[in-house]
This record gives structure tokens, sequence and C-alpha cells, in this order.
């Protein structure tokens, strides 16, 4: 049987990509997988007895080295904040390709605490920053040094001891540009070397915390529980910087996008799911719920989501065990398509992310194909004509073209980029100042407009022809060139309504890295966690896949 | 030192700034990271040619023809590479086009950099006394490097270079001679037992 891939106009809406959940797609699990067998090490742990100082961890393997270089400084606290405009940071980080020396150490000890003011070099791969978790910290070193573990109650609660306010890389700040390291078969996939950052800021954060309860109490201090630390990941504040993200690289989109979609399909066309897969995928169902009832959010809107999460998933378990029996023929086809009957958009992914995790023979060579190679699309070819655009658009934008934006609520907001922080802002164009300066993310409103222009062309002129009197909507143009190969490229929705969830767009791509516990705390802006139930690094070498699903919490 | 990354970014969103549309911003921006890449001063040229556009006119060149000619002020290098760019593959035909005054050249010069690699042909370019030669946008060779910023190219021609050989036949069969040293002579019985014996041509 042959299953048809989903339709980019119902899983391309935003309210289906901010439904998204982690998978064994997810960057951080592939990041595990790939650097599992790596030497790791301590290299350097210099801290006073506060915990201030410098540190550096590495991922050795024939000749390649990467090292994360850590500055951990005092920051009093006023100045403590997780949002963008803050100077100053419990922690800094940066990921330096190969071995650092004593002198690269103290040309980063000056630029990395300054984060955006800094400036890197391009054997730097990655720059990051985090804050501790006052509360946490603060409870777990007073309760080690006093020889006992923390409470866990408290843990399970917040997750972790540090969460980073933000993970550059790509030749930001003076970082190293992709293309010198594109190449390097143990970072194909995307997002790597900013996965393994936050992996051994992960580390430190343990190591840290020890070392201080140490220094507290020298003869009573205990360190911090293996198996605590594993339950604990790494917390992260995201705001909109993340949402134009994924309307900037369409082609990277689509690939993230069709890799699940494939994987997906040929689940579905397995025709005699085998018993051990069955049970597999059972197993791994049952055991996220604790990830779900453990799922602490004060979001209205992300507990109702929860709130029917949970409830479709009783639903279908209680189908799975009472009515459905996998050894009939094309058994996760009939699943899927029981789901889209009788389940939300939250559930119905929820249970695709699943059913991915028996499949290593069709994940794994999913994962290689998730990167993109974005330049080879970037020209027009200017050769077609107006009539072949038209069809292009009618077949790939057929409901954004309905969409009427002389409406005042179609057109609400726009975005833009910050003067004081270089970040991207979203606000209401009949409110605020600004909108003169819009960024280029208003895709559907322009696809409209670009097929408005097209209308009173004559069908058989050439795209270089129309682009002469119409260069306003060049970036549409190439736009739609390239959704015509990558089907899932392009967010099918209006990025400028009343109405936009822009923590849609978010959580669309924290899914892709491996997100658990999205919790909103604005429709802009919401905190996350990262690798909490994941190996530690000394127990990679032999670690459980599904520990997603371990988790004590 | 920057990132080609900045250098991208900063010059699409000057060139946004700077008046031009964001599609045309982009191609700018990728251009200059162009530039940068292969030691040609983009940054420079672009900061001098966005001063100079604040209070002067260039002339649009939508249209290219074998030979331009402006009627009154240069041409404005970003509209004309990118009217290049965009027709390369109608102007297939001309074997040379020539380009009278194009203020600020080395920004003209990418677009035809990413034409070769459009239509699978090398460029020559002369901007004056200078020379680029234009390898499919993968490299560019060049009598006039490090030259900062170029005002205006009084005379530039583009000359589509032919997908010949840069050899005779004769040097040609020289070295393939000498290749062959590097074969062994096949056995009778290694010949019959290779890839399709036993089967006649024409099954």
């Amino acid at each position: 049987m042959k299953v048809e891939l989903r339709n980019p106009n119902t899983i391309m809406k935003l309210s289906r990509l901010g439904s998204f959940h982690q998978s064994k797609l997810s960057f951080l699990r592939s990041f595990l997988k790939e650097f599992k067998d790596w030497e790791y090490k301590r290299d350097l742990f210099d801290l006073n007895e506060f915990g201030y100082g410098v540190a550096v961890y590495s991922f050795k393997k024939d000749n390649r080295v990467y090292s994360l270089i850590c500055f951990a400084n005092e920051l009093k606290e006023k100045d403590r904040s997780d949002r963008v405009i803050a100077t100053k940071w419990d922690a800094a980080f940066t990921l330096h390709d190969g071995v650092p020396t004593k002198k690269d150490i103290e040309r980063l000890k000056n630029e990395v605490p300054k984060q955006e003011v800094g400036r890197l070099s391009y054997k730097e791969l990655t720059l990051s920053r985090a804050n501790k978790s006052v509360r946490v910290f603060d409870h777990v070193v007073e309760s080690l040094s006093n020889g006992v573990q923390p409470d866990i109650g408290l843990l399970s609660k917040v997750g972790y001891l540090y969460r980073t306010t933000a993970v550059y890389g790509s030749g930001k700040f003076g970082l190293a540009d992709r293309f010198r390291i594109k190449d390097r078969k143990e970072i194909c996939g995307p997002f790597r070397l900013e996965m393994m950052l936050v992996y051994l800021v992960r580390q430190f954060t343990f190591d840290q915390v020890n070392h201080v309860a140490k220094n507290k109490n020298p003869k009573k201090a205990v360190n911090l529980d293996p198996d605590i630390c594993r339950n604990l990941g790494i917390g992260n504040s995201t705001g909109l910087g993340m949402a134009p993200f994924i309307v900037n690289h369409p082609t990277l989109l689509n690939n993230w996008i069709y890799a699940r979609e494939v994987a997906l399909k040929k689940i579905r066309e397995i025709e005699n799911v085998e018993s051990k897969h069955s049970e597999l995928f059972k197993i791994c169902l049952k055991k996220s719920i604790k990830n779900i009832t453990s799922w602490n959010t004060e979001s209205e809107y992300q507990q109702k989501k929860i709130k029917s999460l949970l409830n479709d998933l009783n639903i279908f378990i209680n189908f799975i065990e009472k009515k459905f029996n996998f050894s009939k023929k094309f058994a996760f086809n009939e699943i899927y398509l029981w789901l889209e009957k009788n389940s939300e958009e939250e559930c119905i992914e929820y249970i695709v992310s699943m059913m991915m995790e028996p499949y290593d023979s069709i994940i794994n060579p999913l994962i290689n194909t998730m990167s993109s190679d974005e330049e080879k699309y970037f020209n027009i070819p200017t050769n077609r004509t107006v009539l072949e655009l038209k069809n292009i658009l009618e077949d790939k934008y057929s409901k954004i073209l309905k969409i009427d934006f002389l409406k005042k609520e179609n057109n609400q907001n726009f975005w833009f980029i910050s003067r004081n922080k270089e970040e991207p802002r979203l606000a209401d164009r009949f409110i605020e100042n600004g909108s003169d300066l819009e960024q280029p993310l208003a895709i559907a409103r322009d696809i409209k407009k670009l097929y408005e222009s097209l209308s009173v062309f004559k069908n058989s002129s050439t795209i270089d022809k129309f682009l002469v009197s119409n260069s306003d909507l060049r970036h549409v143009v190439r736009r739609a060139f390239i959704i015509e190969k990558f089907p899932y490229s392009e967010i099918q929705d209006n990025t400028i309504g009343k109405s936009i969830m822009p923590i849609d767009m978010l959580r669309l791509k924290l899914s892709f890295f491996g997100a658990l516990k999205f919790d909103p705390r604005s429709d802009k802006w919401l905190r996350i966690c990262m690798f909490q139930g994941a190996p530690l690094p000394e127990q990679l070498k032999d670690y459980d896949d599904h520990w997603v699903y371990n988790s004590l919490n | 030192m920057k990132s080609l990354s900045e250098i991208e970014t900063v010059s699409k969103r000057s060139s946004r700034a700077a008046g031009f549309s964001w599609g045309i911003a982009e191609e700018v921006g990728k251009n200059i990271r162009i530039l940068e890449q292969f030691g040609l001063g983009g940054i420079k040229n672009l900061n001098y040619y966005f001063r100079i556009i604040k209070n002067k006119n260039f002339e649009k060149l939508h249209l290219i023809k074998d030979e331009n000619k402006i009627s009154k002020k240069e041409f404005c290098p970003i509209i004309a590479g990118l009217s290049f760019l965009d027709q390369v593959r109608s102007l297939e035909v001309l074997k040379e086009i020539k380009f009278e005054k194009i203020a600020y050249p080395l920004l003209f010069l990418p677009f035809i950099s990413r034409a070769s690699e459009v239509i699978g042909k090398k460029f020559e370019l002369k901007i004056d006394n200078r020379v680029f030669l234009l390898n499919f946008n993968n490299s560019i060779y060049s009598n006039s490097l490090n030259e900062g910023v170029v005002e205006i190219g009084n005379s530039v021609l583009i000359k589509f270079k032919e997908n010949e050989d840069s050899f005779e036949e004769k040097e040609w069969k020289e070295l393939y001679k000498l290749s062959e040293n590097t074969f062994v002579e096949e056995s009778d019985s290694l010949k019959q037992a290779g890839a399709g014996a036993g089967l006649t041509d024409n099954d």
C-alpha cells in the first residue's frame, strides 16, 4: 500500500506546527547518538570557593576536538535577567574548535562574558550564556553541603539548575561561518554544535554545584546523586528571535518537516508490524505520560492544550489496549486514520512522534537529510513564465490567496528589528511606530500581492520582465520558486494577522531541538527544558536511546 | 574579523535602508559576501556607493542590450547587475556586451560572477584596464586586486567565453599518451571474463 505524504496545506498551519513534539529526529537526540562514542573529558576546572572561574570540557575523536570553555562570574541579584536586554549573566560559554591554548582562554575571558558586544573568532563555533535558577541552585548547595540530597519535588518542578537565554552560532559576532565546518560528518545534522554546547553546560552546572557545596562544608558535603543529575536538564528562555528563523530558512524548514513526513509515511506503509516494535511503541507511549503529568505551566493556553492532550491520550491508550490488534495489516496506518478522526492536533502529533520510536532503520537515514545548502536555491529562474509562477501560487498557496488583507485584522501586526538589541519583534501597526521599516516576514500578504500583480501581466511574459516593474515583490518570487521544489518550506498561515500566536513558531523549532515541557510565559516567549533525563557524559557509551521517557519526574 | 554571515546580513539591511526592495537587498547581501570571500572590497565599495546615492541619482538600466549607453548619469551598478543576472539566458546569444560608465563597478561584478554559474559559461569582465576572469562563481582571477574603492568604470565589457579547451589537441594527445603508461595489458582470459562476456551486443 502506498500512503501519500500529508498535505502541506494542513501540516504547515501554525496551529499544527505549534502542536509538534520532540521525536527521534530531534536534534538533541541525534546529537547524543552521533557523539556517544567520543571521548569526554573535563580538561580544566579552576573555580574559586564560590564557583567563579574557568572550566573546559571536551569531546574528542581521532584528530577532532571540540572544547566548551565556561566562564562563571559573580552576578548581583539586581543584574540577573533572562531578558535579551540583559548585559551580565551567571555564566557565559563558547564552544571552541580544537584545544584552546592559554592565550585563547585569556582572549575569550575578555569577550565571551560580554556576549553580543564581544568579538569571537573563526576558532569559536557557538556562544551562549545562562543564569542560575537561584532558588534551586541555592537549595541544592545547602542540601549537599549538609550531606543530604536535595528535595526531589522542588527539582522536578523546575527541572534544571541553570537556564540559557540565548545560544548563538553560524557566524554571529565573529563566530565561524557554517561553510568552514559544514562538511564534517559528525555535524551534518542541524544545530549539532549548539546541542553540544547545551549538553556540556548541563554537566558544568552539576560540577559547579558540587564544587560550591564541597567548599562550603568540606567535611560533610556530598555530591549530587547521578540519578538526580540525570533528571535535571538545562532550561531555556526563548523569545521572538527564533520565530523569523523558520521564515528566513525555507529549505531548511522543509527538510525538517519533510523528514518527519517521510518517516510517518514509511511507518504507515509497514504491512506487518513486528510485535517487538508494537510493544516498544506502547511502552514508550505509556512511560511518556509522566512527561505530560509533570508538565507545569501557568499559561492557560498551554494548560488547555495539555488537558486536551491527556484526555485524547487516555482515550487512545484505551483504544490501543482494548479495541486494537497490531496483527492486522498496516496497523500504524489504521492508528493514524483513527487519530485523525478522534483526536486533536496536539495528540495526533504526539503519537506521530511516538510511532518513530521503534524504527531506527527508517529514522537514522533521515537524520542526515535535515540540513540544507540554501545557497543552491537562491537564484530566481527568471526564464520561467508568469503563467508558471501563477500556477505555483494557485497550487501551493491556495488558502493564503483567499485571505483578504484589506481587512484590518488580517494586516494587524508587523515584524521589525529592535534598535537596542537587534532582535526581531512583533507590534500592532495601528498603534506602534515603525511599520515603514517592516521586515519581509509578511509572506502571506506579499504572496497575495504577487498573485494580484501577476494577474494583470501577460501569461507568456518571462519573470525577468515581470521583475523590472515589480522589484518590491522579488523576495516572494524567490520563495514561490523554492516552494515549488520544497513543499514544506512555507508556513501556510498569516504571520501578521491579529490572531497570530508567535509561540507556535517557537514551539515548532523547539520541538525539533528536542525540548520538553513548553511553558509559555506570554504569547511571545516561553521556557523549556532540554536534556532532562539524558545520560550524563560518563554514561554515554552505553545509553538507552529512549531516555526521554525514563525521566524520574 | 567579521564573519561572512555578518557581512551578508549587514549588507542586506543597509541596502534596504538605502532604498532598495527587500528582494534586491537580499541579492546585494549575497554579492558582498561573494566579493569579500574572494578578497575584493565589497564592504568598502558598498559603503562608498551608499554615501554617494544619498545626494546623487544614478541611471537604472533595466533592459540590457549589446551596447548600453547612458543618457545623462552613470549606471547604478546594482540595477544594471541585477538586470544582467536576470536576463543572462537571453543575452547568451551575444558574444560581447558593452556598458558605458557604471558607477562603483565592483558592485556590478558579483552579479556577473553569479550569471556565469547560471549559464555555465566563463565570463571575461573588463573594467577599463582591469580584467577579471569569472569562473562559474567558483573563483575570480584578476590582474587587479586590493584596489580599494573604484568609483567609476568608464568602459565596461563582458565577453562570454565559450566552453572551449585552453589547449591544442596535439598537447592533449601527448599528455594522454603519457597517462596510458598507468594501464596494464589484459590477458586473453581476463578479456573473456569481463563484463558482458558471453552476450552478443544486440541481445
